[in-house]
């Protein structure tokens, strides 16, 4: 055995004067968790802009302008619109589900997981609330930023019949929020990264197409009507589309928020029970 | 002398469903001390060190943690701790300093407060060089010591180091145990656990021995050496298949012999005599080794096993 001691006397200490330490409060110490997940977007912004720049050009092109020609042509448009005004609004909505899906799986796995942040985390002052309220944040953030993006470039095709389609940005916001939150959970339960693939191809593609994204849900089978309304989607993508034309939606309006916000708020408390359950045993 | 006393245990358990992996252990450590736990793999000490660190709630006994009660002051015990766990836990897609960064924000340390403890912290964990470089492609060591840095930024009172050199090599292991001397010396209260004798005999002032979520003995490495072996060992090869044919032989000049597959382990007071005694006998071995007792020694007695299995 060999003595380490000889270099010690020399070593710089670790021991750090006690700085001061101000008391924090709930909101910064959430801010600290954002702080966290924005120095790592920094390292892969550039990738993800392109993204959120091109996916809406791709979306005009093929839907707008392709199928919407060949739609406006047969059948004069869909529910009284221009079938590109009808579709981009359902597509906002989607794009923050789709996004909300990319953000809350893999991510969230990996930081249970992977790199256990979320462990390292919680042998700081904060608690669980605090790191997925943080986390959560983030991915609402992201989504609004996406969608602000995808209006920049929609609307001078025409997509939008109002300027009430800024009220889309919360909107699209909170559909996501009600897909994010619950898959937060749903991702902490899970072993492994395989259920994932699963709960995309049956669950989220169905809900992408049978949600009145690209047809009206009355267009449906009268069985597979239900199916739309308990799931969050088609209610984000009509509160869009009535934001996009500026339609005051009524008392369907209010049904359409209280779903997608049940969806956040008993996703909030199923998630947080995940999270302690996985991260604190 | 209770402002003193870092970490107080009483009949502490940890039960996973139907198995229990603490079995009422009874523990004190004071300001200043290193304190470790020795024990094999599985037998609790990890699953003790995420209580200390206040992630794991007790499901039974007593326990309180610089005074107070993990179960209501979780928050403002973990602000007081540094943990080191067994993984590194690091944001490998951050560069060196914004895994301090990051980490110091949690603990409410100001940007500028942050900033200025990462010089300190990199030049401790000698990775000032590196600061600018994703954690990814970094060593072993290397990371621990990053890992080490970072559980440092709070000016923690206590150091929770959960098998800090498990996995690393000879050299990379020196380096940390040379960091955590500096620790120890400038007043940072250790708790380290391990399944190393040799560091255990290095590091701790004090330690316990635990195995199946039980304390089975404790007191300095010294002390443990003393009452549990004897002051030397005599360890003893033979051709294969010979061994079987010695050992009552042995057992006559011997205060105590370990039969292991390879050898035998013939404790005694002084192994020279030992020696000349058997050669008497008749006993030739192919090769006959007399050292130190060690705390590998005194875990054999207490639970018929050695420790790295």
């Amino acid at each position: 055995m060999s003595t380490p001691t000889a270099t010690v006397s020399t070593a710089p200490s670790g021991r750090l004067a006690a700085g001061p330490r101000r008391p924090t409060t709930r909101g910064e110490r959430v801010g600290a968790v954002m702080a966290h997940h924005f120095f790592v977007y920094r390292r892969t912004w550039k990738g993800s802009i392109i993204g959120r720049f091109a996916s809406p050009l791709f979306f005009l092109l093929s839907m707008g302008l392709g199928l919407g020609a060949l739609v406006d042509a047969r059948a004069g448009g869909v529910a009284g619109l221009p079938y590109l005004r009808f579709v981009v609004p359902g597509i906002l909505a989607m794009q923050a589900m789709m996004l909300a899906f990319g953000d809350s799986t893999y991510a969230v796995m990996g930081y249970i997981k992977w790199n256990r942040m979320y462990s390292a985390m919680l042998a700081t002052p904060l608690r669980v609330g605090e790191v997925l309220g943080g986390h959560l944040a983030v991915v609402a953030l992201q989504i609004g930023l996406a969608t602000a993006i995808f209006l920049l470039v929609a609307a001078p095709f025409g997509a939008f019949g109002s300027w009430w389609v800024l009220l889309a940005v919360p909107v699209a916001v909170l559909t996501g929020m009600a897909f994010a939150v619950p898959l937060f959970g749903l991702s902490a339960r899970m072993e492994t990264d395989s259920g994932f693939s699963i709960l995309f191809r049956f669950v989220m593609t169905p809900l992408m197409l049978f949600s009145g994204t690209f047809f009206p849900v009355a267009q449906l089978p009268a069985w597979m009507q239900p199916l739309a309304w308990v799931t969050p989607l088609s209610h984000g993508v009509e509160l869009s589309r009535d934001a996009s034309e500026g339609r005051w939606p009524g008392w369907l309006g209010a049904v359409h928020l209280a779903v997608l916000a049940a969806y956040v708020g008993v996703g909030w408390v199923l998630a947080h029970r995940s999270f302690s359950r996985r991260l604190l045993s | 002398m209770t402002d003193d006393v870092l970490l107080h245990a009483r009949g502490l358990t940890k039960s996973f469903g139907d198995f229990t992996a603490v079995d009422g252990i009874d523990v004190l450590v004071r300001r200043g001390e290193a304190f470790g736990f020795l024990g094999p793999n599985g037998a609790g000490k990890s699953s003790t060190m995420k209580m200390v660190g206040c992630v794991s709630p007790a499901t039974g006994g007593e326990l309180r943690i610089l005074g107070m009660d993990p179960a209501v002051d979780g928050p403002a015990i973990r602000a007081r701790l540094g943990v080191c766990p067994q993984q590194d836990m690091l944001d490998e897609d951050l560069s060196v300093e914004e895994n301090l960064w990051v980490y110091g924000r949690f603990f409410g340390l100001s940007r500028r407060e942050v900033r200025a403890r990462t010089d300190k912290l990199l030049d401790f964990a000698q990775l000032t060089e590196r600061r600018h470089d994703r954690v990814e492609p970094l060593s072993g060591g290397m990371k621990r010591r990053l890992t080490i840095a970072r559980a440092l930024v709070n000016n923690p009172e206590v150091l929770l180091l959960d098998e800090p050199t498990t996995g690393l090599d000879p050299q990379a292991r020196h380096v940390l145990w040379d960091r955590l001397y500096r620790l120890k010396r400038d007043g940072v209260t250790l708790i380290i656990t391990t399944h190393y004798m040799d560091e255990a005999e290095q590091l701790c002032d004090r330690l316990v021995v635990m195995d199946h979520g039980r304390i089975v003995a404790e007191g300095s490495p010294r002390q443990l050496i003393d009452t549990y072996s004897t002051r030397e060992v005599v360890e003893l090869r033979f051709a294969v298949d010979e061994q079987e044919r010695h050992v009552e032989a042995v057992r006559g000049v011997a205060d105590r012999v370990e039969e292991l597959p390879d050898r035998l382990l013939v404790y005694t007071a002084d192994g020279d005599d030992t020696l000349a005694a058997l050669h008497d006998r008749g006993v030739r071995p192919l090769s006959a080794l007399v050292r130190r007792s060690t705390l590998e020694d005194v875990f054999l007695h207490l639970t018929g096993r050695s420790l790295v299995d």
